[in-house]
């Protein structure tokens, strides 16, 4: 039942601000795949394009062959969940499970059962005949998540599911979303503003900044090969200086604030040319040192946040940087 | 802007904006039309000259201007501390002053005038009483005094509860943040409190004035000299001294104008108040103590039985003996057995034109508020803002006003509506739609729109969606508005009064005929019957009703 989704050339605009301006994107089958930028990036935006609450005023978008531009949103097959969970406060529990069967033309007895698996899955079979007003919140968005499986859609889509929720059943209720999606299989697209969530859960992710698509890689890529300094700083933290890029004897190097040199052997062929460039370090790859020999760069620490699993420094070095 | 598709809901708008047109626009643009012509045919502005260089004319529109605003400052400087004590202050029986206060305002607007005659009239009982014993003599309530006296009484829960909806809303920290910056008592009341409540104050006093202004009923019974436009409108109209319609539409027109000009610098002053506030921490009541606390009671406990002995006081007189105009003493169920059985029938024949009506009117006015607000919050457009603000025409048109505009409009041919129900129907119909409206816009537009979008992604059409998701979350919200709505269909006199007949007459309408006849007696009983009805349908709601929620 699983499609890939595929996006081109797509161009969103209100009025005459535009918001995306071309925007080409592959998600594949089956996958875990998360939209993520800081807010008002445009990724509720994309979001509801695909779901079909949004027109769109230029470009195509597929599932798998077919192109989904005009199709109308009850027709594309679409499970959705909404940040503020969007549970119809006038039915219970069961009845929200089975709205989405009753547009189906199913036998009641079917519709029943088809329920009754999604509220198990979802471990919510005890609230079946609450009333929302009486679910927290965690609970209403299990609520809602069974409700769009149900239908047995051809995509999820999720917009910040989890926004709502305090810190620790954030936590929880990713681990069980991350589970759920896996043993349907469903092809899953998810939007968030949060990084570490967005790597918790993510078989890959696409970075957004102002409507452009920065860089799409799986969480591990993302971290360790940032497209640009934008995703390096947006994606975990990063430090950057000031260096140049020389090549000695065919071997490139980067020359650092301090003078020394660092061989680098995996720069992209058309980019090894003598140039200013900046260097952006995770922070986990500095590491603080008593010994003042030469060759290391000279700092001073001027504050210590200590986390338990690890101490955050801040330094300032000689060449004035701060770190 | 989505892009738009044509649907069922482009066939809704259409529908409206061309019935709009045929019931709103087409009415008012025949009252100008009416307005324009001299008394011999001609197109002319002779009418407004005839208004405009003859005194005896226009003091009815400056009578009207006065005695309104002086009622408008009067309900607020008794609704509002009324209000502050309710919302600030644990007041015992709390629940009572409320009850009573929703009751007062939703009686029967010429209710209260003839009660008050009754006690205070030239041969009131109060009047007798202070000057034969007492001998005092409080002169006499008719005119400016008694239509200021029995309007204040009836409209101040029209105050109170908007500034209680103004109340409920500030912070507790903004009342914690200025005691700490040495802001209490009296000045922080009218520092704090009263700079936040500001705009709810302005339209609690936009909706106070056009009650006021336009009541027709209260300046007819105990304004005696005192004349007042909606009056001279009916007595042009439908006058015993010879009738100029030409005339009427003229003073129509014009207290449209004057309507309308009070509306917009309303509209103007509160936008000068524009500020959200959202509050976490309602403000908690306190105890009443000492000598304040007493003085509280008797404020709050003396208003609610003053605005409700009217009531009270015809319902008592009911029961006893009449002989003519005349209450004679001991007590018997003798003016009901006379409206059930003499005057043909008139009181099953009032009970049921008032439900027909009444049912039929609310039914039509709630499907249209819900189509009407779901247009206007859903789909924008220029056709469905269009719509709105003719919808919102009725708001600045006096009861009286509509009642000729239709009757002009609609009674020749080829509509010969004259004396039919739907003439009635239509305009209750047309006098309550914007209330609820209103009330029914400001629910949708508090319901998110991603519930609408889930069920419609799962597969659910438009119009499935809309009928089992849309309405069913603003249901609350329409009721509370319906059942006071209905109240005000079943109390409406100013516009039915020029429309009905002896076949379309309702309780209302019985009501007020009995009292013009001088039938003291079955008058007390059709006012009493109309009160319990709508006493009961009321404290029945607000016993359901867990909220205390009201919009007018
Ligand atoms: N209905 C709308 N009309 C006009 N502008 C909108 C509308 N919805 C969103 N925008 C604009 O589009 C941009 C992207 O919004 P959105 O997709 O909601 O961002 P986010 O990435 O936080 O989900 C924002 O600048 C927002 O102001
Ligand atoms: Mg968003």
């Amino acid at each position: 039942m699983s499609v890939n989704i595929r996006i081109q050339h797509a161009l969103k605009k209100y009025g005459s601000n535009v918001i995306i301006p071309d925007l080409n994107l592959d998600i594949r089958e089956g996958e875990f795949f998360t939209l993520l930028g800081p807010s008002g990036c445009g990724k509720t935006t994309l979001l509801r394009m695909i779901a079909g609450f949004n027109s769109i005023e230029g470009g195509d978008f597929y599932f798998n062959e077919t192109r989904i531009n005009d199709l109308d949103p009850s027709r594309r097959n679409i499970g959705m969940v909404f940040q503020n969970y969007a549970v119809f406060p006038h039915y219970s529990v069961r009845k929200n499970v089975e709205f989405g069967l009753t547009n189906k033309h199913m036998p009641k007895s079917q519709i029943h059962t088809q329920a009754d698996r999604f509220l198990k899955l979802m471990q919510i079979d005890g609230l079946a005949d609450r009333m929302p007003d009486r679910l927290s919140g965690g609970q209403q968005q299990r609520v809602a998540l069974a409700r769009a499986l149900c239908i047995e859609p051809q995509v999820l889509l999720m917009d910040e599911p989890l926004s709502n929720l305090d810190a620790k059943l954030r936590v929880e209720m990713r681990t069980v979303i991350k589970h759920i999606q896996h043993d349907v299989g469903i092809t899953t697209v998810y939007v968030t503003h949060d990084q570490e969530e967005a790597m918790a859960v993510s078989d890959r992710i696409a970075v957004m900044n102002g409507g452009v698509i920065q860089h799409v890689g799986t969480p591990k890529n993302l971290y360790q090969r940032p497209a640009n300094l934008f995703v390096a700083n947006f994606i975990g933290r990063s430090n950057q200086m000031q260096g140049k890029m020389v090549i000695e004897n065919g071997q490139t190097m980067v020359v650092l604030p301090n003078g020394n040199k660092v061989a680098i052997h995996n720069v992209r062929p058309e980019c090894a040319k003598e140039q200013d460039v900046i260097i952006s370090l995770r922070p986990e790859e500095l590491l603080l040192s008593r010994d003042a020999s030469a060759g290391l760069i000279r700092a001073k620490v001027d504050d210590a946040v200590f986390l338990g699993l690890n101490t955050h420094y801040f330094v300032t070095m000689e060449t004035g940087e701060e770190a | 802007m989505e892009r738009k598709k044509r649907d069922v809901w482009s066939v809704i708008s259409v529908f409206f904006l061309l019935l709009f047109l045929l019931i709103l626009i087409y009415p008012l643009f025949g009252i100008l039309r009416q307005s324009v012509y001299s008394d011999q045919g001609e197109l002319s502005l002779a009418q407004f000259t005839k208004f405009f260089s003859n005194p005896y004319y226009t003091i009815t529109i400056t009578n009207s201007a006065k005695v309104t605003l002086v009622v408008t400052l009067v309900t607020l400087l008794i609704g509002i501390p009324f209000s502050y004590f309710y919302s600030f202050y644990r007041l015992k029986g709390a629940k009572f002053l409320f009850v009573i206060s929703i009751l007062c305002c939703m009686s029967a607007p010429f209710i209260g005038a003839y009660s008050w005659i009754m006690l205070l009239g030239r041969s009131g009982v109060i009047t007798q009483f202070l000057k034969n014993y007492l001998g005092i003599d409080i002169g006499n309530i008719y005119g400016f005094g008694g239509i200021t006296l029995v309007q204040s009484l009836k409209l101040f829960p029209l105050v109170f509860i908007y500034m209680n909806g103004a109340f409920k809303n500030i912070d507790n920290s903004l009342m914690e943040a200025s005691a700490n910056m040495g802001c209490t008592g009296v000045k922080r009341f009218f520092r704090i409190v009263m700079n936040l409540s500001m705009p709810t104050i302005l339209a609690a006093a936009l909706i106070v004035f056009m009650r006021a202004i336009a009541d027709f009923g209260t300046p007819l019974l105990i304004g005696e000299g005192y004349r007042t436009f909606p009056v001279e409108i009916y007595s042009q109209y439908l006058g015993e001294n010879g009738t100029n319609h030409n005339f009427a539409a003229a003073i129509s027109v014009i207290a449209i104008l004057v309507t309308a000009v009070v509306f917009f610098f309303q509209k103007w002053a509160t936008g000068k108040y524009k500020f959200s506030i959202n509050s976490l921490h309602p403000v908690e009541k306190k105890k009443p103590k000492g000598i304040a606390g007493v003085l509280m009671y008797v404020y709050c406990y003396g208003l609610c039985a003053i605005a409700f002995l009217p009531q009270v006081y015809i319902i008592y007189l009911s029961f006893r003996n009449v002989n003519g105009m005349v209450f004679k003493d001991g007590f018997s169920l003798v003016n009901y057995e006379t409206i059930i059985s003499k005057k043909r029938l008139l009181l099953g024949r009032s009970i049921t034109n008032t439900l027909y009506q009444s049912i039929a009117a609310l039914a039509i006015i709630i499907i249209f508020a819900i189509l009407i607000a779901y247009l206007v919050v859903r789909r924008r457009s220029m056709m469905n803002n269009t719509i709105d603000t003719m919808s919102m025409l009725p708001y600045i048109m006096p009861g009286s006003v509509i009642g000729i505009a239709l009757i002009m409009s609609f009674g020749p041919a080829p509509f010969g509506l004259t004396g039919t129900m739907l003439i009635m129907i239509l305009s209750m119909v047309i006098r309550r739609m914007p209330y609820t409206i209103r009330s029914a816009t400001a629910t949708l537009m508090q319901i998110p729109i991603s519930t609408e979008e889930a069920a419609i992604s799962l597969g659910s059409s438009k119009l499935k969606t809309f009928i089992k998701v849309t309405v069913p979350m603003m249901s609350s919200g329409i009721l509370s508005g319906a059942v006071l709505s209905w109240v005000s269909i079943v109390t409406e006199l100013s516009s039915s009064i020029m429309l009905y007949n002896n076949k379309t007459i309702n309780l209302t309408m019985s009501t007020y005929i009995a009292i013009s006849n001088g039938s003291y007696g079955p008058a007390c009983a059709f006012a009493s019957i109309l009160t319990a009805v709508t006493t009961l349908v009321l404290v029945a709601y607000l016993a359901i009703s867990k909220s205390e929620d009201i919009r007018m």
